[in-house]
């Protein structure tokens, strides 16, 4: 396949680019942190999205979407990443709609994708439990209960988990804390008796949620893919959101450089412009070729997801563990280049290393991936 | 699409007819590769192979068949070279004509200088050497000072050449020489070819830190070159040699992937698994696998510029960044390849010859113009920072 966008997605791009840097550039995220917002995005923002079809692009056609698939979704995760736009469009457009219309029931499919496809239903995943990433320790559990299961224990680091009408939680059905084997993935609504909501502040102006699952019930019909076998299913949708996050870190890595780059060619010192000095300007270059490599292993990532979801994983680990690194530095060398300036909150260059370090944790850093990477490759 | 897949079937059986089992096999070293040339000693397998295909014209499948090409499109020429890989075919000769000269004359020489010299590339006759570096002129190539004079009939050169790889070996040189001494060092350059066999051309082998000599130095001393083997316009000879140049680029900095094996086969296969069945030294492991990460996102890279070209959406300059990253990631490979090996690859001579790829991998960054000279293309370039 080509590594060109199509027509098709290089329409989307630039409709994203234009709606987003007019309509929730970086004061946005700027005004919903001043204001002490709760939900950490804005909710007409994520309507306008929808309306535009963004939410639906992993949708299947027969659920109100129009499955224009992850490359695509990339490309709208990547404009984002320019603008810092925060919204719930990788929990819910890219993770939910993969969980769902992969691994999901008839009922559950038209139970759901219909209002992921029109902005009306927020989903989050539920993963973690400690620190450091690590979706095969699941010590939440769910104990068979009637003709239903019981859940308890604590997630953590739950992104847009504030905000969801439905969680994603992966519970241990069987199996030992950390064994493969035994895990589950359920469809919790968010207003379940027994689910507490823990929001918290995150270091990017955005928030996350740790998840309190006290004796929850839920029925049969709640399960998503298989009882005791869903580890698959949930590497599926994290990849999914991992691809997304390396199509946003990407789009933050280019803005970083593009200003950094507009700074240097005005900012005067010494009476010259400062990005004449060749310290400054190799340092400029060797950032552009790293994030053009960024750029180029998510497309890769992107297109085979599309084309080959299930052998997509070593692909997707690579992209996440580039794009963690192209993106911290861009967001680096973005401060050290524009200097004190850099330092300031009135400057937006600070406001990208806090997201890029969020989304480079998120669903696993770049060590992490890097080693999955080599464990996939045998060593 | 079914001319497409007619034509691979095609393409298949008559390799498979074609293609001797010997050139199917690995390379190994030196000795495995065609140069080709007057002097070049062929095998009988090298060849059989050779002529076989230059009389499809598929060793510069690109090429109009007039210049002894094959005329294929990119789109068939991508299925000869899936093919050939499919079966480990070897390149039947690879050589700075087809890798240099030949796209240089396609773009630039006349009808009559292709006639002349394509299809002995493209057959592998005659070996090419290029004619660039000067003593004082490296980095600053337009610096350079080798004396071309017009005697009339004839061309008069004289001066020094460096890095000349291969001179040693070579048929014929394209040469840049100064043919206007009071113009701006840019617009006083010309580009010339000359028939190294005279008493005029002499050439002076460099031994490099790796023990051998890929490189020569090469004299002129009242060295003759026809009129007729001038490319482009007198005095237009930068544009040529630019154009030259990013194919030198792209050549190099695609040296960093490539065929190459992956670098973790490589440190298992000399270092070992431990218990978990990770690399045995963990240290390593981590600098391993971030440079095949890396060197996954530079293939990547590679085929998204050349996608991008095709569609007519490239940055030209994209040349300076290939080669940057992919000589630095080259050597930083070479480096991994020598922490693997330990002390079997600090041996001099040895079957593998890890350390002499080692050390020949570090002129690299500086062959075809320097890393920071590729970095000041980029700044300059593409994103227009200004000069000093």
């Amino acid at each position: 396949m080509a590594m060109v966008l199509n027509e098709e997605a290089g329409m989307l791009k630039d409709a994203a680019r234009g709606y987003l840097s007019t309509s929730a550039p970086v004061s946005q995220l700027r005004k919903l942190r001043d204001s002490g917002s709760e939900d950490g995005f804005d909710r007409k923002t994520w309507a306008d999205m929808a309306e535009m079809g963004w939410t639906s692009v992993l949708v299947p056609e027969a659920h109100g979407g129009v499955e224009m698939g992850h490359v695509a979704a990339g490309v709208i995760a990547e404009e984002m990443g320019r603008t810092l736009t925060a919204s719930p469009y990788i929990s819910t457009a890219i993770m939910g709609a993969t969980a769902l219309s992969r691994f999901g029931s008839d009922g559950q499919k038209s139970e759901w994708l219909p209002r992921i496809a029109a902005g009306e239903a927020i989903t989050a995943l539920a993963a973690d439990e400690g620190r450091k990433h690590n979706p095969s320790s699941v010590a939440v559990s769910a104990e068979r209960s009637g003709n239903g299961f019981k859940l308890n224990g604590r997630k953590t680091f739950v992104a847009e988990g504030h905000v969801a009408d439905m969680l994603i939680v992966s519970a241990r059905t069987g199996g030992s804390e950390n064994e493969a084997e035994g895990i589950t993935l359920f469809l919790v609504p968010r207003d379940a008796a027994g689910v507490t909501v823990e929001r918290k502040d995150t270091v990017d102006s955005r928030h996350a949620a740790d998840i309190v699952l006290d004796n929850v019930e839920v029925t049969a019909d709640a399960v998503l893919g298989e009882v005791d076998n869903g580890l698959g299913a949930l590497e599926a949708v994290l990849d999914a959101g991992r691809a997304g996050l390396s199509a946003e870190m990407s789009g933050s890595a280019q803005q970083c450089l593009d200003s950094t780059v507009g700074y240097l060619k005005e900012r005067k010192q010494f009476g010259q412009i400062i990005g004449t000095f060749q310290a400054l300007q190799h340092r400029a270059a060797h950032l552009y070729s790293e994030v053009e490599l960024g750029k180029s292993i998510v497309l890769k990532a992107l297109q085979t997801l599309d084309a080959a979801p299930d052998h997509a994983a070593m692909m997707v680990s690579a992209a996440k563990a580039k794009l963690g690194q192209v993106a911290q530095l861009a967001a680096r060398e973005g401060v050290q280049m524009h200097g004190g300036m850099g330092m300031t909150d009135e400057f937006d260059i600070g406001f990208y290393m806090k997201r890029v370090r969020v989304a480079e944790a998120l669903y696993g850093d770049a060590n992490y991936h890097a080693d999955k990477f080599a464990r996939m490759r045998k060593y | 699409m079914a001319d497409l897949d007619a034509f691979r079937a095609d393409v298949r059986d008559w390799l498979e007819a074609n293609c001797p089992e010997e050139m199917r096999q690995p390379i190994q070293d030196e000795e495995d590769v065609v140069w080709g040339g007057k002097t070049f000693n062929f095998t009988e397998p090298q060849k059989l192979w050779l002529d076989r295909m230059a009389e499809k014209g598929w060793t510069v499948p690109e090429w109009p068949v007039e210049y002894g090409g094959g005329g294929l499109d990119k789109a068939h020429a991508k299925v000869l070279r899936e093919e050939m890989r499919k079966i480990g075919a070897r390149a039947p000769v690879q050589s700075f004509g087809i890798w240099m000269l030949g796209p240089a004359l396609l773009k630039y020489g006349t009808h009559e200088q292709k006639l002349e010299h394509l299809p002995k590339i493209a057959r592998g006759e005659i070996r090419w050497a290029q004619g660039y570096s000067e003593p004082n002129a490296g980095s600053d190539l337009a610096a350079l000072m080798t004396k071309c004079e017009d005697k009339g009939d004839h061309y008069l050169v004289n001066g020094q050449k460096i890095w000349t790889s291969y001179a040693d070996k070579a048929d014929w040189i394209f040469v840049l020489v100064r043919t206007d001494f009071q113009a701006p060092k840019h617009e006083g350059i010309s580009f010339i070819l000359v028939d190294m066999d005279q008493p005029g051309v002499t050439t002076k082998p460099i031994k490099l830190i790796s023990g051998k000599s890929p490189f020569c130095e090469t004299f002129f001393d009242d060295a003759r070159a026809e009129k007729h083997n001038l490319v482009g316009e007198l005095n237009k000879g930068w544009t040529v040699a630019k154009y030259l140049l990013t194919h030198e680029r792209e050549m190099i900095g695609g040296m960093g992937s490539g065929a190459m094996r992956p670098m973790g086969d490589v440190a298992v296969q000399q270092i070992g698994l431990n218990e978990q069945g990770m690399l045995a030294d963990p240290i390593l492991r981590a600098d391993v696998v971030r440079a095949e990460i890396d060197g996954l996102a530079f293939m990547s890279t590679m085929e998204r510029v050349a996608d991008e070209a095709k569609a007519g959406q490239g940055v030209g300059a994209n040349s300076s960044m290939l080669k940057y990253y992919g000589t630095e990631l080259n050597k930083r490979r070479m480096e991994l390849m020598m922490d693997s090996a330990g002390s079997s690859g600090l041996e001099w001579d040895a079957d593998e010859d890890v350390a002499r790829m080692w050390l020949r991998s570090k002129g690299n960054s500086i062959e075809g113009g320097t890393s920071e000279v590729q970095l000041n293309i980029i700044a300059k370039r593409i994103l227009e920072l200004p000069s000093a």
